[in-house]
């Protein structure tokens, strides 16, 4: 029963892949998608250069990866918190959250990536890779924080109630009870925001950081060809596909823990 | 040492419990017994500040506990309490569970805990289960931790909900045991129950609740073989 429908599987991938490989190259205007998208000599003289410039977006995501995920918990214990005195504090979280989860990124960062150096700070305070940075951890954040805020709340009150009845303090029993379960609850979900992100970090191109978005669009304009991009495109793939199936085996592994 | 005067609680409209008064001298053990939702939980619930209470006292050791502002968590470290579903903790070994608590309120380290740590988990037969995290651990083994980590707050009295409850029935007995061990040592004991037997065999005092109110107290001689309440009989009628 298995091998049978692998054999169909196999047999009707081969025919659609042979469909598109006979019937792509007969559309009128292959011939000239084809030499400005799929150029081999363009691509071998382009591709070195770009995933040098990768580095780049792969640096941005490194260093950006820490102060997301510090700023999103301040956030979620912010809007966490049911002291009466600390509602500031909530009402700033919620605020938060609701504006940048509000805005398209595309805009947080020309906002911030053009508008704060626009303040005529010295070096190196106007860089774009700083402002840029600031506005997608400023993004993220939001989301994450989201992220975070929905693990508290799916730990089950009956393990505060234990921790209280231990005479542990509201802050140890979200230290060491709470959120240590809540975050690893959470990881498969935060894994995509983590991809969402290292693609998202091409949006800085805008603003300035040469980046390997940017880097192909040099190219682009230089050599008049647009193979650059499908290089980019590659170049994100190689890192995007292999980060989603380790997170979709986060989800399978959760799921099967919990059943 | 425990004194509950006139103790209400609502939920919403929903009163739970309606006038509760009961007293608890040390050593003794006393048991609730009653229908589900006659409010033996919520009851316990209110003695270890998990629920403010609306109305009456609450009085520890002559100390009004039910105070509105008192900080609940040094009365709490004097009072442990053992639940329904154990509620160990899940991301920490058994030893990490005890453990956690006295570290943290009493700042002592795991070093200067663990002779005494080891020593209770001996006592309860839990000696080789220490590094099992509670997934591992059968649901007899799990409530007994749970004791454990009660215990190693070495409290002054303890509470325990339906902890049998939860429980497939050939593990009933060695948590029972514990239960034993614990009242020959002398421990203070208020229990939620629908354990009859073991009730009538080793508790000072039984109170039936009924609708939020304690319809009936006293010895178990008295509540098991001479009720004096229509109700007290017909609630035990259907569960003996």
């Amino acid at each position: 029963m298995r091998r049978r429908s692998n054999i169909i599987a196999g047999v009707s991938t081969t025919l659609v892949v042979l469909a598109i490989v006979t019937l792509v190259p007969l559309a009128p205007g292959w011939a000239a998608v084809k030499k400005s998208f799929f150029n081999a000599e363009v691509f071998a003289q382009t591709f070195p250069r770009l995933v040098q410039a990768f580095l780049w977006d792969i640096a941005i995501f490194l260093w950006s990866v820490p102060l997301i995920t510090v700023i999103a918990l301040a956030i979620a214990l912010a809007r966490d918190t049911k002291n009466p005195a600390l509602f500031p504090l909530k009402l700033f979280g919620i605020l938060y959250t609701d504006i940048f989860r509000g805005i398209p990124v595309i805009l947080v960062v020309y906002l911030i990536g053009f508008g704060i150096p626009g303040l005529g700070l010295p070096r190196p305070w106007n860089s774009p890779y700083i402002w840029g940075t600031v506005a997608l951890v400023l993004t993220y954040s939001a989301y994450v924080a989201e992220i975070f805020r929905s693990g508290i709340e799916s730990i089950h009150d009956s393990q505060r109630a234990a921790a209280a009845s231990l005479g542990l303090s509201q802050s140890d029993t979200m230290r060491f009870v709470v959120l240590p379960q809540a975050i690893r609850r959470v990881v498969p979900a935060n894994m995509n925001m983590l991809i969402a992100l290292q693609k998202d970090v091409a949006l800085l191109s805008f603003i300035g950081p040469v980046e390997v978005l940017r880097q192909a669009g040099v190219f682009k304009s230089l050599l008049a060809n647009f193979t650059p991009y499908v290089g980019a495109a590659l170049i994100f793939l190689s890192v995007t596909i292999p980060a989603t199936r380790y997170a979709d085996y986060l989800i399978a592994r959760q799921r099967r823990e919990r059943s | 040492m425990l004194e509950l005067r006139d103790v209400a609680k609502s939920f919403g409209g929903n009163r739970v419990l309606n006038g509760i008064s009961l007293t608890v001298e040390r050593g003794e053990m006393v048991c609730l017994i009653g229908a589900s939702g006659s409010g033996k939980s919520t009851l316990l619930r209110c003695i270890n500040l998990l629920e403010p209470i609306d109305d009456g006292a609450v009085f520890l050791d002559g100390q009004d506990i039910s105070e509105p502002g008192l900080n609940p968590d040094p009365v709490r470290r004097r009072i442990g309490m053992v639940f329904q579903s154990y509620n160990l903790f899940p991301h920490m070994t058994a030893e990490e569970n005890v453990m956690l608590a006295p570290r943290r309120v009493h700042g002592k380290t795991r070093e200067a805990l663990r002779p005494q740590v080891t020593e209770l988990f001996t006592r309860f037969g839990l000696a080789d289960r220490m590094q099992h995290y509670p997934d591992q651990l059968s649901g007899g083994q799990q409530q007994r931790v749970a004791i454990v980590r009660a215990l190693a707050m070495r409290p002054e009295i303890m509470l325990f909900d339906e902890i049998t409850s939860a429980l497939d029935p050939e593990l009933v007995g060695e948590v029972l045991d514990v239960l034993r061990q614990l009242r020959s040592e002398g421990m203070t004991m208020v229990l939620a129950t629908h354990e009859m037997k073991f009730a009538a065999e080793l508790a000072d005092k039984i109170c039936f609740l009924d609708a939020g109110r304690i319809a009936e107290q006293g010895p178990p001689s008295q509540i098991f073989e001479a009720p004096q309440k229509a109700r007290t009989r017909a609630f035990l009628s259907r569960v003996l």
